[in-house]
């Protein structure tokens, strides 16, 4: 079963707001200066302000905040962010790949920018609402 | 870089208590565009039977961050952290991470190894509450870039 696609804007704002609540201040992530400086085309997404937007989506589809059991991913291509209103954007899906007799859905998650696939092997298990 | 394999099942110390506000956890979920009530309301989270708001899946980075420096810091392994980029994310919950949690982070490494001149290292924390009650397990692993 598919289930349906959620979008996420993100924009330079967005980033800056994660680096300050996770505490994570890598100037990758807001300084242009210093992402091309290590060869990246520019500031790109935390990868876990990334996974933070899976994990929206998979709790959305589960139904419930405290659903996920299990959630993994393996990030293969950076997010770049560029400085404007728009910012990018997210697409995430997932298919249902097995729901066990104890009441556990396992998904295999997409998450693409611009088309690309940005994670691979994103995986989510969540328990039913209670 | 190479990094160095013996230092796979060495565990670093408890990190000291990270207490678990309820305004951390909305300020994370703000962060993150996370709406359900849940996240914000004790209310919402008690009629999901927890007895403070509930973290977003992902909130234990924030928990286990002192326990990630004590490895990507150890001057002995000598990782270049400007060189560091994320490769693998997993977490294993027993229960969710709910306000008033007071969580430890034991972190061990899992997994040293070197392909085409980058270095290879998953971490394992085990996060628990004060008396020893587990409730979430993250592997991290890192990619260390070599000098290209």
């Amino acid at each position: 079963m598919e289930l349906s696609t959620k979008t996420f804007r993100v924009t330079r704002a967005d980033l800056v707001r994660y680096a300050g609540a996770s505490g994570d201040f890598n100037p990758i992530h807001w300084s242009d200066r210093v992402a091309t400086k290590v060869g990246l085309p520019g500031v790109i997404a935390h990868g876990m302000f990334t996974m933070a937007l899976v994990g929206r989506a998979v709790t959305e589809w589960a139904g419930a905040p405290d659903a996920v059991v299990d959630f993994s991913v393996r990030f293969t291509r950076p997010v770049v962010v560029p400085d404007d209103d728009q910012g990018t954007e997210i697409e995430v899906s997932a298919v249902v790949k097995e729901v066990t007799e104890d009441g556990l859905t396992r998904l295999d998650v997409t998450a693409t920018c611009l088309g690309e696939k940005v994670l691979s092997q994103a995986r989510a298990t969540v328990r039913a609402p209670r | 870089m190479s990094l160095d394999p013996s230092f796979v099942g060495r565990s670093y110390p408890p990190t000291a208590p990270y207490q678990v506000g309820r305004e951390k956890i909305r300020e994370f979920a703000r962060a993150i565009g996370a709406t359900d009530p849940a996240h914000h309301d004790p209310e919402a989270a008690r009629a999901h039977g927890h007895p403070d708001v509930v973290a977003p899946p992902t909130f234990p980075v924030v928990v286990s961050e002192a326990s990630g420096k004590q490895v990507f810091a150890d001057p002995d392994l000598g990782i270049d952290y400007s060189r560091v980029v994320h490769g693998d994310q997993r977490f294993a919950y027993t229960r969710p991470v709910v306000a008033g949690d007071e969580l430890v982070c034991v972190s061990t490494v899992d997994e040293i190894t070197n392909r085409g001149g980058h270095g290879f290292l998953t971490t394992r924390t085990e996060i628990a509450t004060t008396t020893g009650e587990p409730v979430v397990t993250m592997w991290s692993k890192i990619v260390v870039r070599g000098e290209a």
